[in-house]
C-alpha cells in the first residue's frame, strides 16, 4: 500500500519498553508545527474581541499572573469558547481519522456513519415538539445531552446493524447511509410540520456553533473526552497494521476484530460528545484527517495530527466568524466555506501533479 | 461495485435471459400502470374506478358532485401522478447512470452537489426577490442544479485523476457541504426564505401545475435520450478505461454525455420535486441485482423501478397521517432505507 511498509528496514525504530515506534522525524515535525499552530490560533481566539487583550497579557493570564479585568474576561468569557472549540475539534478529527482508516475510505466521516443525522433529530425533535413551554426547561445542556444521546444511540444502531460475524467497512458505510436517510428524513418532517419560529431556533443548532458555552458544558466535553482519547491512544498501538487489509493484519497476529470494535466504539463516542456540544458542525470530521494525512505524506491519516488540524480548523473558522464576517455567523457556516473548496483544491492539486 | 463481471453465458442461457429480463420489464411496466391507477384513486377524498374513469374523460356535466370528482382528478391527481412517474424515472435512470460513470456503489445523484445546487438556487432568489410560488423559483432550482453538477464535473476532470470516481466524489462532498453552509446563512437571516427551504427540502410531487410539469419532462425527455445513446460505451467503460479505450470508446465524449444527461435528468426533477434523496441510489442497486452487470437492462429497469418506489410512497404519504400528509421525499427515506439495510445486510451488495 505504501513505500513505508515494503521497505520496513530503511525507518529505524524507537523502543520504550512495551512501546514501540518508527521514528519518522517529517512526521514529528509537522505535528510539531501543528501544535504550535492550533496554540496560536487558541491564543488569538482569546484575545480577539470587542475587549480586545495583547498576547502577552492573554499567556501571563494563562499561567495565572494577569490582572484582575483580563482574568473576568478571559476565564469567564472567552476561555469557554475557545476550549469548546479545541475540544470538539480534537474530537471531531480524531474520529474522523479512524472512521476513515477502519471503512478505508475518505467518505466515512460521522456524517455518513449517522452520528450527526441521529443527534440532529433527537435535538430538533426537543426543540420542536416539545417547542413553547417545554423549550424554557430544555436549556442548553438539556439539549446537548439529548443530542449525545441520540448520536451514540444512532451509532451504535449502526454498528450494531452492520456487524456481521465482525464489521466490515463498506456495509458500515451503506448502513450508515440508510440509518442516515432515515434520521434526515424525521429531522426534515418535524421541521416542515413545526411552528417556524421553532424552526429557526433548531436550524441555528442544525449548523454548529460555539456560541454562549458555559464551564459546566465545557467540562463535560473535555472529560469525556480526554478518557476517550486515553483509550483511543491505547488500541492505536494495535491499529497501524489495519490499513494493510484484514488478512494481512490477522496474518501478523493482531486481534483486530475487537481492536477494530474499541476503536469505531471511541469514534462514535467523540463525535457524539462533538455534536452534543457544538452541534453537527459540518466538514472538520471529513477535512481534517485529509489534510492531516498529505501534511505527513501518510498512507492513512495520522490520529495526533488529524486531531490537531480539527482543533485548528474550528477555532480559526470560530474566530474569521466572529472577528472578520458581518452578522455573527456561526462557525458551522465558515468551516463549510473554508473546508469546502480547500478539498477541491487539494483534489486539483493532486489531479495536476 | 464489479468492473470485470460482464456476463458472458452460453448462447442458449442468453436467450433464456434475455427472455426472463423482456418479461421482468413487462411485469414492471405493469405494476406501475396499476401504481398510477391506484394514486388517481387514493386520496383524501378515494375514489371508485367508475368515478376516476368519469373523472379522467368526462366533458362539463351538470351534477354537481360529478364536477368536483372532475375537478379533483384533473387538477389535484393527475398532475401529481404525471410529476410522480416522469420524477422517478428520471431519478431511477440518474442513479443508475451515475453509479455506472463514477463505478461508486453508493454514488447518489445528490452526490454530483445537483440538489445542493438546487436548494442554494431556491434559498437565494426567494431572499433577494422574495418569490412566494413554487412556480416562480422551480427555474432558478434547475439553473442552481445544472451549476453545480457542471461545476462538480469540471473539478473532477481537470487533469490526471480524471474520471477517478474517489475524486468526483470528493468534489462532490466538497461543493455540497460548502453550498449546503450558504443556504444555511442565507436561510437564518431571512425568515421566508427558511420557510420555502424547508418545504422544498421535504421533497414532494404535490401541488405542481401542468405549467411546470410539460417543460420539466421535456428536460427529462432529453435527459434519457442521451443517457440511452450512452449505454453501450457505459458497459464498456465498466471494463476498465484501458480496455474501454482499445475498443474504440472515445471516454472523453462518453462521460460527458453521461454527465450532461444526469445533470438534465436529476437537476429537472429536483427542480420540480424538492431533493428526494436516496432514491436513485436504492433503484440502481436492486436494477442491477434484477437485470446484473448490462447497462442497457439495468437502466431502463432502474427507470421503472424509480416512478414505481416515488408513486407508491407518495401514495403511502397520503395515507399515514390523514387528514395530514407526509411528502413523498420523507416516505422514499423512511421505506426505502430499512429495505436497503435489509439488502446490506443479507450481503447483496459487493465491495469492488
Amino acid at each position: 500500500m505504501s513505500e513505508t511498509d515494503v521497505k520496513p528496514a530503511l525507518t529505524p525504530g524507537v523502543r520504550l519498553g512495551p512501546l514501540s515506534f518508527v521514528w519518522r522525524p517529517w512526521l514529528v515535525l509537522v505535528t510539531l508545527v501543528l501544535a504550535a499552530a492550533t496554540f496560536l490560533v487558541f491564543c488569538l481566539s482569546i484575545s480577539i474581541g470587542d475587549f480586545p487583550i495583547g498576547l502577552s497579557r492573554v499567556l501571563a493570564t494563562l499561567v495565572g499572573r494577569g490582572e484582575q479585568v483580563d482574568e473576568f474576561v478571559i476565564m469567564d468569557l472567552r476561555m469557554p469558547r475557545a476550549l469548546a472549540g479545541l475540544v470538539v475539534g480534537i474530537a471531531l478529527g480524531v474520529s474522523g481519522a479512524i472512521t476513515q482508516s477502519v471503512a478505508r475510505n475518505p467518505l466515512a466521516s460521522p456524517d455518513i456513519l449517522g452520528i450527526t443525522g441521529g443527534a440532529s433529530a433527537v435535538a430538533v425533535f426537543s426543540v420542536t415538539v416539545s417547542g413553547g413551554t417545554a423549550a424554557a426547561v430544555i436549556d442548553s445542556i438539556g439539549l446537548s445531552a439529548a443530542a449525545l444521546a441520540g448520536g451514540l444511540f444512532t451509532g451504535l444502531l449502526v454498528y450494531f446493524l452492520a456487524w456481521r460475524r465482525g464489521v466490515d467497512g463498506f456495509r458500515l458505510i451503506l448502513i450508515g447511509i440508510s440509518v442516515s436517510a432515515v434520521t434526515q428524513a424525521i429531522t426534515t418532517w418535524l421541521l416542515v410540520s413545526a411552528d417556524i419560529r421553532d424552526v429557526a431556533r433548531a436550524q441555528a443548532w442544525l449548523v454548529g456553533s460555539l456560541e454562549n458555552r458555559s464551564w459546566d458544558q465545557v467540562w463535560v466535553a473535555l472529560w469525556c473526552s480526554l478518557g476517550l482519547l486515553v483509550v483511543v491512544a491505547a488500541a492505536a498501538f494495535q491499529f497501524k497494521p489495519l490499513h494493510l487489509g484484514d488478512d494481512i493484519a490477522a496474518g501478523l497476529g493482531v486481534r483486530f476484530g475487537r481492536v477494530r470494535a474499541v476503536l469505531l466504539l471511541c469514534a462514535v463516542l467523540l463525535a457524539a460528545v462533538a455534536v452534543s456540544s457544538a452541534g453537527p458542525v459540518p466538514f472538520v470530521a471529513l477535512v481534517a484527517p485529509q489534510v492531516a494525512m498529505r501534511l505527513t505524506r501518510r498512507p492513512t491519516p495520522p490520529l495526533i495530527a488529524s486531531g490537531l488540524f480539527g482543533a485548528l480548523l474550528l477555532i480559526g473558522a470560530d474566530l474569521t466568524a466572529r472577528a472578520v464576517l458581518p452578522n455573527n455567523l456561526p462557525v458551522g457556516v465558515v468551516t463549510a466555506a473554508i473546508g469546502g473548496p480547500f478539498l477541491v483544491y487539494l483534489l486539483v492539486r493532486a489531479n495536476l501533479k | 461495485m464489479s468492473t470485470t463481471a460482464v456476463e458472458r453465458p452460453a448462447p442458449r442461457d442468453a436467450t433464456e435471459s434475455r427472455r426472463r429480463r423482456v418479461v421482468g420489464l413487462g411485469v414492471l411496466a405493469a405494476v406501475l400502470v396499476i401504481a398510477a391507477a391506484a394514486s388517481l384513486a387514493v386520496g383524501a377524498r378515494a375514489l371508485t374506478p367508475a368515478e376516476v374513469w368519469h373523472g379522467l374523460f368526462a366533458g362539463p356535466e351538470s351534477d354537481q358532485r360529478l364536477t368536483e370528482i372532475r375537478l379533483i382528478v384533473q387538477t389535484v391527481r393527475v398532475p401529481r401522478t404525471v410529476l410522480a412517474v416522469v420524477a422517478g424515472v428520471a431519478l431511477g435512470v440518474g442513479g443508475a447512470l451515475i453509479q455506472g460513470y463514477t463505478r461508486n456503489p453508493i454514488a447518489d445523484t445528490g452526490l454530483l452537489g445537483v440538489n445542493a445546487g438546487a436548494s442554494f438556487a431556491v434559498v437565494t432568489v426567494v431572499a433577494l426577490f422574495g418569490f412566494s410560488n413554487p412556480f416562480q423559483y422551480v427555474w432558478f432550482g434547475f439553473l442552481g442544479a445544472a451549476v453545480s453538477g457542471v461545476v462538480v464535473f469540471g473539478l473532477a476532470s481537470i487533469g490526471r485523476g480524471a474520471g477517478n470516481p474517489l475524486t468526483l466524489a470528493l468534489a462532490g462532498q466538497g461543493i455540497t457541504v460548502f453550498l449546503a453552509a450558504m443556504t444555511t446563512a442565507v436561510s437564518l437571516s431571512d425568515t421566508q426564505s427558511l420557510n420555502a427551504l424547508r418545504f422544498w427540502n421535504a421533497g414532494s410531487v404535490a401541488g405542481v401545475d401542468f405549467d411546470v410539469i410539460w417543460p420539466v419532462t421535456a428536460f427529462i425527455a432529453v435527459g434519457l435520450v442521451l443517457a440511452l445513446t450512452t449505454l453501450p460505451a457505459l458497459n464498456l467503460l465498466n471494463l476498465g478505461e484501458d480496455v474501454a479505450r482499445g475498443l474504440g470508446v472515445n471516454i472523453a465524449v462518453s462521460r460527458t454525455v453521461g454527465i450532461l444527461a444526469i445533470t438534465l435528468l436529476a437537476g429537472a426533477a429536483t427542480a420540480a420535486c424538492g431533493p428526494i434523496a436516496f432514491l436513485g441510489l436504492m433503484v440502481a442497486h436492486v436494477a442491477r441485482y434484477l437485470t446484473g452487470p448490462d447497462y442497457r437492462w439495468l437502466v431502463p429497469y432502474a427507470g421503472l423501478l424509480g416512478a414505481v418506489v416515488l408513486l407508491v410512497c407518495d401514495i403511502v404519504g397520503r395515507l399515514v397521517v390523514r387528514p395530514g400528509e407526509l411528502e413523498a421525499g420523507v416516505v422514499v427515506a423512511l421505506l426505502g432505507a430499512p429495505f436497503f439495510a435489509v439488502l446490506v445486510w443479507r450481503g447483496k451488495f459487493k465491495n469492488a
